[in-house]
């Protein structure tokens, strides 16, 4: 083994280094230069703490779908009826907590296991009788948009109790206020403490994993860029952290997203699950005949968005302090353009969680600086479109030409 | 006819990290048919990219004579327009428009853009004369065979007034007489002073009609052989393109047979798609341990769709009949049952059943036996990269590395990888379809010495393969297959090219 690569090895330069890796290192440096940008355009106002919460609030539940959909278009499908499934179970929840008082801790669980009923519903038709997944969520779009209509009689349900609305609108209590060097600046110390002990931690599992592939020959990304990404992250997360503690600390979503974000990327590159979701958007035949059991997987997938999907409508209801028929109209749209910028294609088998999660950010920072530039709905969609096709075209570019 | 027609001189091409031609010189006299030969990814498809303008003149170095001058084409278009035609091993046409739609897709007998249909038509039925195809041209491609879809495919070029002629493996997926009659197609165009030049690794079709053979061995000329001056044997060719004399190409067996592992009993399967038709019928057959059983037949004879009904139902439906192994009933009813039962099936068709092209050497080779190197659905890295790299050495893949893409491998190492993904699941049987289908005489080789190794190992394999001379010169045993029923089954002994083709024809005229 040790010959063997001694004498067909070669180390990749720095700039080969990055052509072939410049869908992932663009990404990011492209959510940096946007933030800049808008940073700049607004007069300061994108960082602020008050605005960089506003963010979080308002793009959570497009990440978290956006977690299932990446799932879903890597597997070679597409799901047009997450919005749909946002409304109806945010309607669901609302009946149940307001109408009959139902605890949250009940409703909760009761929504998400609706929600996977939903998928299941949706994914039956995909996996089992190969109906096309356009199709049948495009069937699903309108069949569960007309049923929140139904069960909420074309009527808003609000006011939700306070616990439920704290699920997303709540922050995290500061539980080092004690420590807090700086009271008079940082108001929520423990957040700050939070985010520069996941720094540390990212560094420390990232020198460790280069290290055992060092140990078992696995190949490495140069560490310029190990470096240079780490510090790029590592800087914004820490700045951003800080903006935050000095305000109200961490909203309760952002923790919620942060773990499934974990979770997801987790799924994606080290299970077999994830694995196996790849190789059968890759070559579905040939997963197929290598005993994978395609059908099933592919109704999971779709079960898996619609969990999350009803967390998304609980969020968003919750946000909203209540519950209307025309929630989470046109979301599907964002949450599949999110994945598309983040590098999934639509053929099937290519896309990273972190793409689909960073695209999400890039699109919600758009909307919020475009706001607050005070630019219209019209500009704000001309703009998000353009944008979409300019990432999809650097794919396409990137690829041809390699 | 002393001119040349086309003339590379000092072609080089790099790829990131590889170099596929290193100063590779081909000259083609105007009216031959020349020949060009090598193994897999020695870089003769590259060599025909870079003269037809795929790779676009710049992104090479070298220079590209035709007709005297030094041509620069930036797009294929640029080389049609000069006569340059190319053939793709992959047919590009349209499966459901017609003949005559294909033939003139993109080059339509229009006026304002309305299409002629007349014209269009009594063109088509003039081209389809020249090659020779009795079809009329409103068939649909996908009603016509593999064979006459490649005439289709000649007769489109005849309709671009090709001059140079470029077929990549043009016999590769045809019968003997399909391949037959297009072989003699291509002496009849040389008679009309048409140049062409052909790919292939049939070494004796390429005696049968080449004029000039030019050998390519890892991206560079080796020779270029004059088929008037000398009698050039197929030994001497593969000399060439291998580097070395090639003694024998079917490695040495001491056959050591042991117990009977796989029985298939009274199998009998309905089509696939047309579900009251019985397409196998009463299949009996068995397989031992240390055996290689083959089975031989002429294309749609059944063989293929044995295999897969067997391997998990993945083929056919409306499937009755026992498989035992060891003597025991075993339930194969999904692919995952099957694996688990010992069996192991390595398809004819690597690209669109075999490999997941998009992802690595690595992910390919553990996909059928994920479990074995993860624990609690959790992939260790290090163990997977472990296996990979001990199967990339032990079947001498050739890549830079486990985790190259397996769509950029050349189709020996491809099969390899499959052939790990497969060995990776420790079968006890295994079923190799067509292993050495477009693959070139080295890894052949590799492939039958790697096949003598399991047997060795005491695995049972059972071997489909189109070509007689391989099954003839590696099998144990060989089952002769026609119209979905198994009517031979002949010893090492008893078996011969001609034993074979007796037992088809004979129950030919049974039914």
């Amino acid at each position: 083994m040790a010959a063997d690569k001694s004498a067909q090895k070669t180390t990749p330069s720095l700039g080969d280094y990055f052509k072939s890796n410049i869908r992932e290192y663009g990404l990011l440096i492209a959510l940096v230069v946007i933030m800049l940008f808008f940073q700049f355009m607004t007069g300061g106002v994108l960082f602020r703490p008050v605005n960089i919460t506003n963010l979080i609030l308002q793009n959570s539940f497009i990440v978290i779908m956006a977690l299932g959909m990446l799932l879903i278009i890597v597997a070679g499908h597409i799901d047009l009826s997450v919005g749909s499934i946002v409304a109806f179970t945010g309607g669901l929840s609302a009946i149940m907590l307001v109408k009959w008082g139902i605890h949250y801790s009940i409703v909760v669980p009761v929504c998400l296991i609706l929600g996977g009923l939903v998928g299941a519903a949706q994914g039956y038709w995909v996996a089992y009788q190969k109906i096309p997944a356009f199709i049948v969520t495009l069937a699903g779009m309108l069949v569960f948009r007309g049923l929140t209509y139904l069960i909420l009689q074309n009527r808003p349900i609000g006011p939700f109790p306070k616990d439920f609305q704290s699920l997303s609108t709540g922050f995290v209590p500061d539980f080092l206020y004690f420590l807090n060097p700086l009271p008079g600046t940082i108001t929520n110390f423990f957040s700050l403490v939070v985010i520069v002990a996941l720094v540390a931690l990212a560094i420390y599992y990232g020198l460790r994993d280069r290290r055992n592939n060092d140990k078992h020959g696995t190949e490495n990304e140069p560490f310029a860029f190990f470096a240079g990404q780490m510090a790029i992250i590592a800087g914004v997360a820490i700045f951003l952290g800080f903006q935050l503690s000095t305000y109200k600390g961490f909203p309760n979503v952002l923790i919620v997203m942060g773990l499934l974000i974990a979770l997801y990327t987790f799924v994606t590159t080290r299970s077999t699950i994830g694995r196996r979701i790849y190789a059968m958007g890759g070559n579905e035949k040939a997963a197929k005949l290598s005993g994978i059991n395609t059908e099933r997987l592919t109704f999971y997938t779709f079960v898996n968005m619609g969990v999350l999907a009803a967390l998304a409508g609980m969020i968003i209801a919750a946000r909203l302090n209540s519950a209307t028929p025309k929630a989470g109209v046109g979301f599907e749209l964002d949450v599949i353009a999110a994945c598309f910028i983040g590098g999934a294609s639509a053929s099937g088998g290519v896309g990273k969680i972190t793409g689909a999660v960073i695209g999400a950010l890039i699109m919600g920072v758009m909307n919020n600086g475009m706001s607050i530039m005070g630019l219209g709905i019209d500009y704000q969609q001309l703009v998000k479109g353009l944008v979409l096709l300019a990432a999809v075209f650097f794919d396409v570019y990137n690829k041809n030409k390699g | 006819m002393d001119n040349i027609i086309l003339e590379m001189r000092g072609i080089t091409k790099t790829f990131p990290g590889v170099k596929a031609l290193d100063n590779v010189n081909l000259k083609v006299r105007e009216g031959e048919i020349h020949a060009l030969v090598g193994e897999n990814g020695a870089g003769k498809s590259t060599l025909m990219k870079v003269l037809s303008g795929v790779y676009p003149a710049g992104t090479y170095d070298g220079e590209i004579h035709y007709d005297n001058e030094v041509r620069n084409f930036s797009t294929i278009s640029d080389s049609e327009h000069l006569g340059i035609i190319i053939i793709h091993q992959e047919l590009a046409l349209v499966p459901l428009l017609s003949i005559a739609e294909n033939i003139f897709l993109g080059n339509e007998l229009a006026t304002n853009g309305v299409i002629d249909w007349k014209q269009t038509f009594s063109r088509t039925q003039e081209l389809l004369d020249k090659v020779g195809l009795r079809e009329p041209p409103t068939a649909r491609i996908t009603d016509i065979g593999i064979g006459k879809q490649q005439l289709v495919e000649i007769a489109k070029a005849l309709s671009k007034k090709v001059r140079l002629l470029i077929l990549d493996e043009p016999t590769a997926s045809l019968n003997e007489t399909d391949s037959d009659a297009l072989l003699k197609l291509l002496m009849e165009f040389r008679k009309q002073g048409m140049t062409s030049i052909i790919i292939s690794h049939k070494l004796n079709e390429i005696k049968k009609v080449a004029d000039k053979i030019t050998i390519i061995r890892d991206g560079g000329t080796v020779e270029t052989l004059d088929c008037h001056n000398e009698d050039i044997s197929e030994d001497r060719i593969i000399k060439g393109m291998v580097g070395r004399d090639m003694e024998d190409r079917y490695p040495a067996r001491e056959p050591k047979i042991g117990e009977t592992l796989l029985e298939v009993k009274n199998w009998n399967v309905f089509h696939q798609h047309h579900r009251d038709r019985q397409f196998l019928h009463d299949i009996n057959f068995n397989v031992r341990a240390g055996e290689v059983v083959g089975i031989a037949g002429l294309m749609g004879a059944g063989r293929t769709e044995t295999a897969m009904s067997v391997f998990g139902k993945s083929w056919g439906h409306k499937i009755t009949g026992e498989v035992l192994m060891h003597g025991k009933p075993v339930d194969v009813s999904t692919i995952p049952r099957a694996i688990d039962a010992g069996l192991a099936y390595v398809t004819e068709d690597r690209k669109h059943l075999g490999l997941v092209l998009n992802n690595n050497i690595m992910h390919n080779t553990t996909l059928a036996n994920l479990n074995a190197v993860a624990s609690g659905g959790v992939i260790d890295g290090h163990r997977e990269a472990k296996v990979a790299t001990d199967y990339r050495t032990k079947l001498r893949i050739r890549s830079h590395s486990i985790y190259q893409e397996a769509v950029n491998l050349s189709g020996g190492n491809q099969q390899k990888v499959v052939l790990s993904k497969w060995l990776f699941t420790n079968p006890e049987v295994l079923i190799l379809d067509e292993p050495t289908r477009g693959i070139d005489v080295g890894a052949k080789y590799e492939i039958y010495s790697i096949i003598n190794q399991l047997a060795a190992e005491g695995k049972g394999i059972l071997m489909i393969s189109s070509e007689m001379p391989e099954l003839l010169g590696t099998c144990d045993r060989v089952y002769v297959m026609n119209e979905g029923r198994i009517v031979a089954e002949l010893s090492k002994a008893e078996a011969s090219q001609e034993s074979i083709m007796r037992a088809i024809m004979r129950s030919g005229e049974k039914h």
